[in-house]
């Protein structure tokens, strides 16, 4: 018998249409990939103590942003860059995280967070699967410890860990050499403070066994006079003194600390000093500091940092700090990976970034590269050097050894038992 | 805790003046901030949660005035001068319709204010922190006096704190606007009865609050860096303060003020992980003693 088919909608036609509408609702990402532009969501801290550096980290995205674009943009799409203040409140973090990505249909994230925000965002990337590159945060825990560890996740920040056998080292080097065997600690009360105070001690004592800390001092964050911690140094009468205090809190201490004369008294070790937030604000800044590199334009000594330094300044009025450099470095890999997937998938792109070397201007020898086995920045210009009062501020600059860094940064992974 | 350290300071004479010059700063200027605080308290009845913005724009003020003149004395001046005049528009304009409302209404003022007092320095000055910088005459060796270290820029700071308390209290207990005040807190109805004007007394006592908070912040201003927000830790510990020394008692805040500051100081030697948590334990102990604080009176 002769079927004939009846006028509408046929059952089949009917079942298809409903398959490609489930389709459609079910993964909005499908329809999204169609879009010419690219959203990428990026919580940071706009506001507040440190809205300072949630700022350059936003500026310092647009500027690579706009080359990103001029170039043709993330595999042909153009970047739309949607920044949003979380405030410094990992709760807000997350919140803004998971609104970028469900709400205004960001399809990648930069986590511009501090590393109490960014370890929100992060579990926000654990669940929504979608592609996140940390830009802020240190804690070397982020990373290194394999709990954290989500395929779609990657750091492209400085870690703490790696600052420490640096500082470490060179402390070590100049405690041998000036027989500073008496050494004090001023690092603020929280998390970052006690963690690269501890992992800082840690290395200098490996490599100066004699070094002796004879007073600790934990200031809380953002206190606003350090006078007894001040007096209370003097007082236990160190030889050499460290310090990761930072911003407004390490400008605070060094303006009190100087009418004591005490940068004449001990030599000083100040982790965070050698950036411009700091650098550029304090008037009275004592010659001899020594100081990890954050971001100085003279460090790495190449045409190319220099030259970002300065499109920076032209650009914002401003010097860039250390959270520019690691958001401009993040874009920087987004273009190259999307590049070499010839896509702005963010499956595609993580996969293209495990590994992945690129050329930069903050490399230690002009390329960063993404580790794939952690997914965290490494081979970065590293050093420390002292400060004069006025540009180029660290005249010089001793480049930290990445091997050393390497073999040390394992056996202290394995004693976490991260491996 | 280490006790070793804090035993062997007390019978170090070179320790003692240090430490003892350290809290005298520290409670001098807290001092500055506290007893504006007290004062609008015991006259107006108002809390004035917003306080510690006064002496952020103080410091502001001071490292403006000293940018554009390069006078120290001038910075100062403006200092306590500009937040003075900005004390009294804030009464006049905003706080004064709020009296006698509900707390709750008091507090969400202030509030308000302090949220928008922090946009407005974002604004005009910046998110970034600043630093007003020491001024040339003081960028000199510290004195050393008994063996202890006390730079000179704070033997200036304790000396106009000191110059202040004493002219507060002479003011309010000898002069006739003194005791004009005096009795606005006391009753202000029969003052306002007997024809003086109740209003100016209220917005002249918030502007000298005002004024002393932002003498306090131009005085910090160059040891402490400046940021919109400033004034929010200085502020708790100015209620502590107000709470250990009695709400509205003047000689209260000095002495809460200068007792906060010796604990701070010494407590960071001998109890180094507690020194915060002795400033509370020391205020819980005065309230659960005295719940007035030391020098407050009993509500009539």
């Amino acid at each position: 018998m002769k079927r004939t088919r009846t006028p509408g909608i046929s059952r089949r036609s009917t079942l298809a249409l409903m398959g490609a509408g489930a389709m459609t609702f079910a993964a909005p990402w499908v329809a999204r990939a169609q879009a010419k532009t690219i959203k990428i969501g990026m919580p940071t801290i706009l506001s507040g103590r440190v809205a300072q550096l949630g700022t350059s980290s936003r500026n310092a995205v647009m500027l690579e942003v706009e080359k990103v674009n001029a170039a043709g943009g993330l595999a042909g799409r153009q970047i739309e860059m949607v920044i949003r203040d979380s405030k410094g409140q990992p709760q807000e973090a997350a919140r803004v995280a998971r609104e970028l990505v469900n709400t205004d249909g960001c399809e990648l994230l930069l986590d511009g967070e501090a590393s109490s925000g960014s370890f929100a965002v992060h579990e926000v990337a654990r669940d929504l699967g979608v592609l996140c590159i940390h830009t802020c945060s240190e804690a070397s825990s982020l990373t290194a410890d394999p709990k954290q560890h989500i395929p779609n996740a990657f750091r492209c920040v400085r870690q703490g860990i790696h600052d420490s056998i640096v500082g470490g080292s060179y402390a070590a080097g100049i405690a041998k050499a000036k027989g500073l065997k008496k050494w004090a600690t001023c690092s603020p009360d929280y998390a970052y403070g006690r963690d690269t105070t501890g992992e800082f001690t840690l290395y200098l004592k490996r490599f100066a066994p004699d070094v002796e800390i004879i007073s600790e001092s934990w200031p809380k964050l953002f206190q606003p006079d350090y006078t007894e911690v001040v007096t209370k140094i003097l007082q236990a009468k160190p030889q050499a003194l460290y310090s990761c205090l930072w911003g407004g809190d390490l400008t605070s201490y060094i303006d009190q600390a100087n009418i004591y004369a005490m940068f004449n008294q001990m030599e000083v070790f100040a982790v965070n000093m050698a950036d411009y937030t700091a650098l550029t604000v304090v008037k009275n800044l004592p010659k001899g500091i020594h100081s990890g590199n954050r971001y100085i334009k003279t460090f790495p000594t190449t045409p190319e940092n220099a030259a970002w330094g300065d499109a920076y300044r032209a650009k914002y009025n401003e010097y860039p700090t250390n959270w520019s450099w690691q958001n401009a470095t993040a874009v920087m890999f987004l273009a190259e990976a999307a590049k070499k997937a010839n896509s702005a998938d963010g499956k595609k792109i993580a996969e293209v970034l495990k590994g992945l070397t690129i050329k930069c201007p903050f490399g230690a020898d002009g390329t960063v590269t993404m580790r794939g086995d952690d997914h965290t920045l490494v081979g970065y210009a590293i050093g420390w050097g002292t400060t004069i009062p006025q540009e180029p501020y660290v005249p010089e600059v001793k480049a930290g050894d990445w091997k050393t860094i390497f073999e040390l940064e394992a056996e202290w992974k394995k004693s976490k038992g991260y491996t | 805790m280490d006790l070793d350290a804090l035993a062997g300071c007390l019978s170090s004479s070179a320790c003692l003046v240090t430490q003892t010059t350290s809290g005298l700063i520290i409670g001098m200027l807290l001092f500055l901030v506290a007893v504006g605080l007290t004062l609008i308290f015991g006259v107006l009845k108002v809390v004035n949660f917003s306080h510690g913005a006064f002496y952020m724009f103080g410091a502001y003020f001071a490292m403006t005035a000293y940018q554009l003149t390069g006078s120290f004395a001038l910075a100062m001046l403006v200092g306590a001068a500009g937040t003075a005049i900005l004390g009294l528009i804030f009464e006049r304009v905003f706080m004064s319709r709020v009296y006698g409302a509900d707390v709750l209404m008091q507090l969400l003022v202030c509030y308000a204010f302090v949220l928008i007092f922090d946009d407005v320095v974002r604004i005009i000055w910046g998110p970034e922190f600043k630093s007003m910088g020491m001024p040339s005459a003081f960028q000199v060796m510290p004195l050393f006096i008994a063996g202890g270290v006390v730079p000179p820029y704070y033997l200036l700071l304790i000396g106009v704190a000191l110059v202040a308390a004493i002219v507060l209290g002479i003011g309010l207990s000898r002069s006739r606007i003194g005791k004009v005040i005096r009795a606005a807190a006391h009753n202000p109805g029969m003052v306002s009865a007997l024809g003086i004007n109740t209003g100016l007394i209220y917005g002249g006592v918030f502007a000298l609050g005002g004024m002393l908070a932002g003498l306090a912040g131009a005085l910090a201003a160059p040891v402490r860096s400046l940021t919109p927000g400033m004034g929010f830790s200085v502020l708790i510990e100015s209620f502590i303060v107000t709470v250990i020394g009695g709400m509205g008692s003047i000689l209260g805040a000095l002495i809460g003020a200068l007792l906060l500051g010796l604990i701070r100081s010494f407590g960071s030697l001998g109890f180094p992980l507690f020194t915060e948590g002795l400033m509370y334990l020391f205020m819980v102990i005065v309230l659960v003693s005295k719940p007035t604080g030391l020098f407050g009176r009993e509500a009539a």
